[in-house]
């Protein structure tokens, strides 16, 4: 396949940069070549936060991603911002909680889901980002549900291990709305 | 082999350790922190020292200290930082002795900002301190290069006994990719010819010095030196060509920038312009032969960098002006990108 380019981009804290890292780990899992470049300015300390994964079966050239096939945005800067971007038949999927699509865009498929609305109700606080995720193989053909299940479980830390089955419910939940 | 997922900058760290440095000294300093952070929880456990010194310059002066001994030691900084260092880098290069030292660099002059940049080329290749002297200078393109340059630098400065730098960027140090650590066994160079280690008054003591008053002597130190770097021109250049073969327009380009330039060169072949890519891993000692080689079709040149255009004399010099070569960057923090490549290549593709 050629190099899938997947934006994520909201508000600090939100699990932005998280989300990349579980389909980065997705594609170390699935023997893809991938790059995961965070935003590292000021804008991470409060503001808004975005980062670029590639994946992809070559060696990747830039890692920054400036025409996102896929974008996932968690606010409405961010998807206002990079809505315009997203390359002709590429898929865009937001928490509709948060953003109003107002898109004029026939070229690129929308894809709302009230992903923070969808966390508050099931108890997943913060699992928005997932939720999305789970949307994300659902709609497309990036990952199966089984190498995510695997990118969760080598993305979080031992630590927080016991929070595995929240990011597995929150993936399904995303896979079914 | 195992396939892990890290930042540039801890993968720096990582190999490091792994190469068998026991001393780290730094200051953070964005983006190179997480570095200084990997160290700081790693290094006890592998039973080096990791100290966060009061600022750059104790840090460098306390590598000075620590390679005097013997020992493989190493600091970090990115380009402000790597300013404040120079003094003891050429201290460092006076006495003999080897050392790491790794800039991720960020936009300069002054404290200029925090996006990646390679702005401090001239810096690290011409003059990174007072006096006659050279730095090796290893350029990573990757994640996994920073693994396998850094184990390298380490045994390049003990062989020469001089320092070594990893010249990255913001970019490098900031990204994740899979990356693997090859089983390393140093090489064992013998120093007990000139290393300040303890010997309970069992042999005549070593001085580590950089100070000749005598000007006789202080030439002979610097011309032994420059001996050194003859066969360290001769041995130790490094370089990828990509596409050269057959190229019309040769694009030059290292580091994060080379990445660009791989993409944009791919979509050149796409539209049957031959362009080929040089990349240089050793700045210093600059590759001329690799880049004659790459260049023996090339019409013209184009250099691509996060600067000003710093190599683009290099270049000049390595071909001996024999073709034009022109410049592209952006600076300042800015990437350039693989459209903006590719409309370089284009223009120059139309007036071959």
């Amino acid at each position: 396949m050629a190099t899938t380019e997947i934006l994520l981009a909201g508000f600090g804290g939100q699990g932005v940069l998280f989300a990349g890292k579980i389909l980065a780990y997705c594609g170390l899992m699935d023997n893809k070549e991938l790059s995961w470049l965070p935003s590292y300015g000021p804008e991470m300390r409060g503001g808004t936060a975005n980062c670029s994964v590639c994946i992809s079966d070559e060696p990747i050239g830039s890692p920054l991603v400036l025409t996102p096939d896929i974008l996932i945005a968690m606010n409405q800067p961010s998807f206002d911002k990079f809505v315009t971007e997203v390359k002709p038949g590429g898929k865009v999927f937001f928490d509709s909680t948060l953003i109003e699509a107002e898109c004029d865009r026939a070229d690129i498929q929308l894809f709302g889901i009230p992903s923070q609305q969808l966390a508050d109700d099931n108890n997943l606080k913060g699992g928005s980002n997932i939720i999305l995720l789970g949307k994300v193989i659902k709609e497309t053909n990036l990952f199966s549900l089984d190498v995510m299940k695997k990118g969760i479980e080598k993305v979080v830390p031992a630590s927080k291990a016991h929070l595995i089955p929240n990011n597995f419910k929150a993936i399904e939940i995303g896979m079914n709305s | 082999m195992e396939r892990n997922l890290m930042k540039g900058n801890e993968a720096l760290a990582e190999a490091a350790i792994r190469a068998g440095c026991k001393c780290f000294f730094g200051y953070p300093i964005t983006p190179q922190t997480e570095l200084a952070a990997y160290m700081a929880k790693r290094m006890h456990k592998s039973g080096g020292v990791f100290l966060q010194a009061e600022s750059e310059i104790a840090a460098i002066n306390m590598v000075l200290g620590a390679a005097s001994t013997g020992v493989r030691a190493m600091t970090s900084s990115s380009s402000p930082g790597v300013s404040l260092k120079s003094e003891g880098v050429s201290y460092i290069a006076g006495s003999d002795l080897p050392a790491v030292i790794i800039n991720v660099q960020r936009g300069g002059p002054g404290l200029g900002g925090i996006q990646p940049s390679q702005a401090d080329y001239w810096q690290a290749t011409k003059a990174l301190g007072h006096g006659d002297f050279q730095l090796l200078v290893y350029a990573p393109a990757s994640v996994q290069e920073m693994v396998d340059f850094v184990v390298k630098a380490f045994d390049r400065a003990d062989k020469y006994r001089m320092p070594a730098m990893i010249l990255a960027d913001g970019l490098l140090g900031q990204m994740m990719e899979p990356v693997s650590f090859p089983e390393i066994n140093p090489n064992a160079y013998d120093k007990s010819g000139w290393a300040t280690n303890g010997h309970k008054n069992q042999r005549e003591h070593h001085i580590v010095n950089s100070l000749y008053l005598k000007p006789d002597e202080l030439e002979k130190s610097i011309v032994d030196r420059y001996k050194k770097y003859d066969i360290i021109k001769e041995t130790e250049t490094d370089a990828e060509l990509y596409l050269t073969e057959d190229c019309d327009i040769l694009l030059c380009a290292f580091g994060a920038t080379a990445r660009v330039v791989k993409s944009a060169v791919n979509s050149a072949r796409e539209l049957g312009i031959k362009a080929g890519l040089f990349r240089p891993k050793t700045l210093w000692p600059f590759p001329v032969k690799e880049i004659n080689e790459a260049a023996k079709s090339a019409k013209t040149l184009l250099s691509v960098e996060m600067s000003m255009g710093q190599m683009v004399d290099d270049i000049k010099l390595a071909i001996n002006c024999s073709r034009p070569v022109e410049f592209y960057g952006r600076t300042g923090g800015v990437i350039p990108t693989p459209v903006e490549v590719l409309e370089q290549i284009k223009r120059i593709g139309g007036a071959l």
